[in-house]
């Protein structure tokens, strides 16, 4: 018994002297979208290297609950692809007795990527197509809906797989949102949302979750966040924006579709730019936003928060290419860093 | 002044106090009844906690199949059928070859084999549940996509078990994971009620003229059958409440089908995925409300495997009187 | 021989075979997890594994070093809270108690034995994060305690109780009391069984991942003290091999052969503990 114990607190002080000898530095929790994860990432782990006794920990739990999460205040900022509505916005008001303010860091894109044994061609989708897919109605792949916009490609009579998000998603959000934009049918029958009641298709967790299911699963089909399908060499294809164009996923197309938001941007940041107008737009492109509380009890945290914001405002969008993702446009850029003043 | 006996009840309060034995007897019965206090806690937190949506749907609950978070509709069907497909797939699997394999070790192997072999079986019992789904993700559900339901679907097609697209997770995937995580408790406890049957039981079937085979079915099987009904409820009750295998093949959506090869949903694994993320105060009751169920579920079933566990070692011990 | 016995013999000797059969086949998938989890984890241990942190997503040569810290941490913080809980209320249950209290501590214990880790999470989440608006490696571990504490509670309850009365009655007999008793003879004579359930119940919970997933949540960096977030062995196994990068994958093997290697000593250790001997009544 003697020995136990004596055992037990021996542990317990190396333990505890561990814990003493690291130079305790400054944790602030975030967690929120796996959409930009790739880039909070690189960038958290960046900022760490330049200012280590700051450490940014971000768990990519996903939209839905990055939101869930800075409301509660178990993190101290959230993260998500889809801003937060009214609703949301009160009830963090109602709980906290101050706001919450949305930050965006950059801009990225939705991409539909297939797995189709023996296809290794670029697809055109039409906003029909990509509907009644996710509906439920088109069940093939050589369905006319998807082989009339891809002349040439020798699609096969396969059952398309559909794959979307398990869990609470910015990426579903802004999915959806194009959605309900291009099918009334998909607007009245399911809506936009980050959990939506999928008509059809096998859920995966976290955009890793769904790539990892498409890459595994022949013949799905779903939709992920452009740098997850580069990353992992999965096609995805062309899709058909407002102007009748049929445009890749990329930082020029990206930017396109933010040109037109940049100038009339809300003061508080909220906006959606899927289905935007432009001829070289892409269609399912979206702002992803830092969730910042207006008020921080704790002076330093605070601080940190405020000085990674600052440094990803400037330094920070100068990584965001290499990794797909596109700069946010400068006049966005000047109204962040006025806004920022008004975290306290 | 000392107690005078080994047994304390004549002796006073106050020397049994400065023995220190009421007070060890106090601290004791503190954590013993800390136990007693967390369980009830959590029975109460789970009601509390799901007082929403056991008001907004009671009853209807239980038998809507809608989930959806944007219309605030919340229905546990889906889940609960789920996992009750689940846990009777794993059993379907799992009792036959762990009965099977349980009477080899208990009345044919060598003490010595039984025992080693109970060794190694102990160990799969010991496998944390998320190897089982990582398993499960890369070798069971290629191997059950690319040859598995194919195969099944060619020859046992015709019948709506084996119907729909061949995706690799689903109902039927998740069935045989559980089945490999629950063969070891079958075995274990039935191995061990097999042993506790008193010899003369068999030695009296062989003097009658009965073979091996018969003895064991019919007459020690029987013996033990409460003990082995028990594991069974056991083994259950631990598929039921399983999260991580599951959700790692199941497919992770809310659908009812007939199908075995259809992805579903289990009670533990809708918990797992949305639970964090359950913004609005109906979600997240509607979770818990889940986790209340779930919880209910086995602890009927519980309940039930000891009981038969016990009356097993009661009979052996009343019965052998010829 | 009549045919009718033939038959009967020819059943008994089939069915028993089956029965072997059965047997094999259980311990056939036993080895084929263990051999393949051997051989996709040993090519994927490298000195990285133990001594890295996580490294940005789709970047290679990161490790789990903090996961086996974390993982640390919160068995340490599990045993603390486990192990005491069970041990004591044991005592009390052997040694002090009349039967009603017995077979409601009992039945308390059984019951939370029985509740499936995942509600175990949510009660710890409502506990311990909510209250004090932080995920941490204190709520992390206040779950895993909780698995513990049925596990100890009964199984020390069961080898206090092995002890043979004459021990007990002799040590009385000398004029000891009770609790030098319990102190000086009884828990002696049970040790190597109590520290064979204390291990078994810490083999059991080392592996969980669920009741992690919204206690201590995660972390790409050291904890630093007992109140953030943690990354652990079993959480991190989870979170990669869901992912479609190969990197992770193999990290993935790595910590689940590490995890399991570490279980598998501790049921192995206990077994050879216990094995060893409990109090044997000498007449």
């Amino acid at each position: 018994m003697k020995r136990i114990a004596g055992l037990l607190t021996a542990v317990l002080v190396l333990a505890s002297a561990g814990i003493v000898w690291a130079d305790n530095p400054l944790s602030i929790n975030g967690a929120g979208a796996t959409f930009p994860y790739p880039m909070y990432s690189k960038w958290f782990d960046d900022y760490h290297k330049k200012n280590s006794n700051v450490q940014i920990n971000y768990q990519s739990i996903g939209s839905g609950g990055g939101i869930k999460q800075v409301t509660e205040g178990t993190v101290d900022f959230g993260a998500s692809d889809g801003p937060m509505n009214d609703d949301q916005l009160k009830a963090f008001k109602d709980k906290h007795g101050f706001g919450i303010l949305h930050f965006p860091t950059v801009l990225g894109a939705d991409i539909p990527t297939y797995n189709i044994p023996g296809v290794t061609a670029e697809l055109n989708f039409t906003p029909e197509a990509l509907g009644g897919i996710f509906l439920g109605k088109i069940t093939k792949w050589n369905d006319p809906a998807i082989a009339s916009a891809n002349p040439g490609v020798k699609l096969p009579a396969n059952d398309i797989v559909v794959v979307h998000r398990s869990d609470g998603s910015g990426t579903t959000y802004i999915w959806t949102d194009y959605l309900s934009k291009v099918s009334d049918e998909w607007k009245n029958k399911v809506g936009k949302g980050a959990s939506v009641n999928w008509p059809v298709g096998l859920g995966g967790k976290g955009n890793e979750g769904v790539a990892g299911l498409i890459k595994q699963t022949p013949n799905a089909f779903g939709y992920i966040e452009l740098i997850y399908a580069i990353q992992n060499n999965m096609p995805y294809g062309k899709v058909k924006n407002s102007s009748g164009a049929f445009i890749k996923a990329d930082l020029a197309s990206v930017t396109a579709a933010a040109a037109g938001a940049a100038k009339d941007m809300p003061s508080d940041f909220r906006v959606s730019i899927t289905n935007a107008p432009g001829k070289t737009a892409y269609p399912i492109s979206s702002f992803t936003w830092l969730l910042i509380p207006e008020k921080f009890s704790d002076a330093n945290k605070r601080d940190a928060i405020k000085g990674f914001v600052s440094w990803m405002l400037t330094d920070g969008q100068n990584s965001a290419e290499a990794l797909s993702y596109a700069k946010l446009p400068k006049e966005v850029v000047v109204k962040e860093k006025q806004a920022l003043t008004q975290v306290q | 002044m000392h107690g005078a006996g080994p047994l304390t009840g004549s002796r006073s309060f106050v020397s049994r106090l400065r023995d220190g034995d009421e007070i060890v007897r106090l601290i004791t019965f503190v954590f013993a009844a800390s136990v007693v206090l967390v369980t009830l806690l959590l029975v109460y937190e789970l009601w509390i906690g799901s007082s929403l949506p056991r008001h907004k749907f009671g009853f209807h609950f239980f038998v809507t199949s809608v989930w959806d978070p944007i219309a605030d509709q919340f229905g546990a069907l889906p889940f609960i059928y789920g996992t009750l497909v689940t846990a009777a797939i794993s059993l379907i699997l799992a009792v036959p070859l762990g009965i099977g394999a349980a009477i080899f070790l208990a009345e044919l192997a060598p003490a010595r084999v039984s025992d080693v072999l109970q060794f190694f079986i102990d160990l799969l019992a010991a496998v944390p549940s998320v190897i089982y789904g990582v398993l499960g993700v890369f070798i069971v559900i290629p191997v059950m996509r690319q040859y598995v339901q194919p195969a099944l679907k060619n020859t046992l097609g015709f019948l709506p078990l084996f119907q729909g697209p061949a995706y690799g997770v689903g109902f039927f995937t998740a069935g045989i994971v559980l089945a490999i995580m629950v063969i070891p408790y079958i075995i274990s406890v039935s191995r061990e009620v097999l042993l506790s049957v008193p010899r003369d039981q068999r030695e009296a079937a062989l003097a009658l003229g009965a073979t091996r085979w018969e003895s064991t079915w019919k007459v020690v099987v029987p013996f033990a059958r409460a003990g082995i009904m028990g594991s069974i409820f056991l083994a259950l009750a631990r598929a039921l409440g399983e999260t991580m295998a599951v959700t790692m093949v199941i497919g992770n959506t809310p659908t009812i089908s007939t199908s075995l090869f259809s992805p579903g949903y289990s009670i533990a694994a809708v918990i797992a995925n949305e639970f964090t993320e359950a913004t609005g105060d109906l979600y997240l009751q509607s979770l818990i409300e889940l986790g209340l169920v779930l919880f209910l579920l086995t602890f009927i079933l519980n309940g039930l495997a000891r009981l038969l566990i016990v009356a097993t070692s009661q009979r052996g011990s009343g019965m052998g009187q010829a | 021989m009549s045919p009718r016995l033939r038959w009967r013999k020819f059943v008994s000797g089939f069915m028993l075979t089956m029965t072997g059969v059965c047997a094999v086949v259980a311990v056939v998938v036993l080895f084929f997890i263990l051999g393949y989890l051997v051989y996709h984890g040993s090519t994927s241990i490298n000195w990285n594994f133990f001594t890295k942190l996580p490294a940005p997503l789709g970047e290679t040569g990161g490790g789990m070093a903090n996961a086996i810290v974390g993982s640390g941490k919160l068995l340490l913080l599990a045993a603390l809270i486990g192990v005491p809980v069970g041990f004591l209320g044991a005592i009390y249950l052997a040694e002090f108690s009349g039967t009603t209290v017995a077979f409601i501590v009992r039945y308390a214990a059984d019951l939370l034995n029985g509740v499936p880790s995942i509600v175990i999470g949510i009660f710890a989440y409502i506990l311990a994060v909510l209250p004090f608006k932080h995920f941490s490696t204190l709520a992390g571990g206040l779950a895993l305690g909780l698995m513990m504490i049925p596990i100890t509670l009964r199984s020390t309850e069961e080898f206090l109780r092995a002890v043979p009365r004459n021990l007990r009655e002799g040590a009385m007999a000398l004029g000891a009391s009770k609790a030098t008793t319990i102190a000086t003879v009884i828990v002696p004579a049970a040790y190597r069984g109590i520290l064979t359930a204390v291990l078994l119940a810490f083999a059991r919970v080392a592996g969980e991942t669920a009741p992690l997933l919204f206690t201590a949540l995660g972390n790409r960096y050291w904890s630093p003290g007992w109140n953030q977030p943690t990354s652990s062995l079993p959480v991190m196994i989870y979170n990669y091999a869901l992912s479609p990068y190969e990197d992770w994958h193999r990290q993935a093997w790595a910590a689940g052969l590490v995890l399991l290697g570490l279980i598998l000593v501790i049921n192995i250790l206990a077994r050879a503990i216990l094995s060893r001997g409990v109090a044997v009544p000498r007449s």
